[in-house]
């Protein structure tokens, strides 16, 4: 306990004392690391934080009640909810797709499609958003196809959901693959030789074994989606109501230098993602203690 | 892996329903991950590869890069630093309260990157908490690069821990507790027997932490200011660039940039059977219960 044997924890569990402090750890270098480790969370994660939660109390209650009481804030929290919702799940399909080519077909390629897959966690955000909004804007190569059938999609919600589901496709990918190479390919080939059509399969066999793993996928992409700024706000528009998203007016909030109305917002973003991850969390743990078929291996 | 699922495929008896999902997983690659790379090159390279290279070569350009590698660096090798003692910490002992610093050293994660750039400014902004007698006394932290900094190291707070610490897990702590007894310290130990047997998984983190860096826009464009030339790092001069109608010159950087990251997370997969096969030093054991 004193000052000089937190400077040379290395004498501590010397032969001598090893004995009589069994009781007492006899690995060097505990206090070391809970000090620095604690020294480095407190001072950049734990102070912001405090601050993030502090802050918006800081001007008293009613400051606090009416930075809530601002209808472009819930417009733009709804824009970015919806559009995460919508872009996670429209994710599904397409990432359960990709799973099952990954792990059940050898198609040529398919380790370049494996590699392609984390592209998306890859790119840098603000060049996924120049890009996107490129491709898409209506002259771009998809743009301009899709415009021509009357569908505009950047500069509008559909290019917010179009944006995030390429950020949220590997996330879907990589929580079904691994759940689907431990299902044995034998289910599938046993529900065909009893007769069942693909769709069956899909509906009746795998769907039901994968749906903690598409729960989670659904949950990872939806918390980044939320959050999500830089791929967005090339191709979103950012019209006030329409099309801007709650990151974004956190942002706008700030160069108005309204402190509590930006803190509002982040407050909510922080709650709303870091509730789904702990959700997703509680579910991956459920999934290994055996309650659904990950336990195969 | 491979053995699982080369059992299934047979192309000789492949089905409507399968060579119709085929067909869609290659629709989805080629529309939605192949043609956005493409895209990119393409448009940098509009003007020729004299007027790409041109671009990024430019001083404002040039700076940019420069910030870039100084923030990454700083970052990475804090980052690092900490994040190695805080896996050995949580993985090597067990006491009370520890359940409550991985779910904080979690957090970053989580949390929006203008969330990530806002918090800085709470406390060190104009309206912050200290920023005003910061100021007083010479010292800028908003707007500035020291501001960039802790918006990088916040974002990539949690990487090195991640990856390292179910491996230092697995590892398990005899052969640190039998160095102990032959009277090596605790940096000897760290160094000679942990890190050695997990150091795929440490660089893996690294380089994770080192694309993230590069790459954060967000977190670092709320604290950045955008001065050209000064506080701009890559992905914010790209933005400069994009938003001044300078294609060209944006897609150059874009490109220069996303290689970069996707060279630096790339090099993971190189390595990645090496950490698999890290792992089972206690893998026998530790498995029995799963």
């Amino acid at each position: 306990m004193t000052p000089s044997a937190t400077l040379s924890p290395t004498r501590e569990p010397s032969t001598l004392h090893a004995k009589g402090r069994r009781a007492r750890d006899p690995l060097p270098g505990f206090r070391l690391a809970l000090g620095a480790t604690l020294l480095w969370l407190g001072l950049t994660v734990v102070l912001p934080l405090t601050a993030l939660a502090v802050r918006p109390w800081q001007e008293g209650a009613s400051a606090m009640l009416a930075a809530l009481n601002d209808g472009r804030m819930f417009a733009a929290l709804r824009v970015s909810f919806q559009s995460a919702v919508l872009a996670a799940i429209l994710d599904l399909p397409l990432g359960l797709i990709l799973a099952w080519a990954l792990v059940r077909t050898r198609l040529p390629g398919r380790r370049m499609i494996d590699a392609l897959i984390d592209l998306p966690f890859a790119i840098p955000t603000a060049v996924t958003g120049i890009t996107l909004a490129t491709l898409y804007s209506p002259q771009g190569w998809l743009g301009a196809p899709l415009s021509r059938l009357g569908i505009s999609v950047a500069y509008s919600v559909t290019g917010i959901v179009a944006a995030l589901m390429f950020v949220g496709l590997p996330f879907i990918v990589r929580s079904v693959e691994p759940v689907l190479r431990d299902l044995p390919p034998e289910l599938e080939e046993a529900a065909t030789l009893l007769g069942a059509r693909p769709w069956q399969i899909v509906a009746r066999v795998l769907t039901p074994a994968l749906l903690p793993a598409l729960i989670s996928g659904f949950g990872l992409a939806f918390a980044r989606g939320i959050g999500e700024y830089g791929s967005v706000i090339f191709i979103a528009g950012n019209q006030p109501f329409r099309s801007e998203i709650a990151p974004l007016l956190v942002v706008v909030r700030l160069q108005e230098f309204d402190y509590a109305g930006a803190t509002s917002i982040a407050f909510i973003l922080l709650v709303a993602s870091s509730a789904c991850l702990a959700a997703v969390a509680m579910l991956r743990r459920r999934a290994a203690r055996g309650l659904v078929a990950e336990g195969a291996a | 892996m491979n053995a699982l699922a080369s059992s299934s495929p047979d192309s000789a008896r492949r089905s409507p329903a399968e060579i119709a999902l085929i067909a869609a997983a290659y629709a989805i690659v080629g529309l939605m991950l192949v043609l956005p790379p493409v895209l990119v090159f393409t448009e940098a390279l509009r003007s020729g590869l004299g007027a790409a290279l041109a671009s990024i070569t430019d001083p404002d350009a040039l700076s940019a890069i420069k910030l870039t590698l100084e923030m990454t660096v700083a970052a990475v090798v804090i980052n690092t630093s900490f994040g190695v003692l805080a896996g050995w910490l949580l993985a090597k002992y067990r006491f009370p309260g520890r359940g409550v610093l991985v779910a904080l050293i979690e957090i970053p994660i989580s949390v929006s990157p203008v969330v990530a750039g806002l918090v800085w400014l709470l406390l060190f902004g104009t309206q912050g908490w200290w920023g005003e007698a910061l100021n007083r006394v010479g010292i800028t932290i908003a707007f500035a690069t020291p501001g960039i900094l802790l918006a990088t190291l916040f974002v990539t707070f949690p990487f090195v821990t991640r990856t390292l610490l179910p491996l230092m897990e697995q590892q398990g702590r005899d052969a640190e507790e039998a160095a102990t007894l032959l009277g090596a310290s605790f940096w000897r130990i760290l160094w000679g027997v942990t890190l050695p047997e997990a150091r795929w998984a440490l660089l893996s983190g690294v380089l994770l932490t080192t694309a993230r860096a590069m790459g954060e826009f967000g977190a670092v464009s709320v604290v950045s200011g955008h001065i050209p030339g000064l506080t701009e790092t890559m992905p914010l001069h790209i933005e400069t660039l994009y938003n001044g109608y300078q294609s060209v010159a944006a897609f150059s950087m874009a490109a220069l940039l996303a290689i970069m990251a996707t060279a630096t997370v790339g090099m993971r997969s190189l390595f990645e059977a090496r950490i698999r096969r890290e792992e089972p030093r206690k893998a026998e054991t530790a498995g029995g219960g799963a």
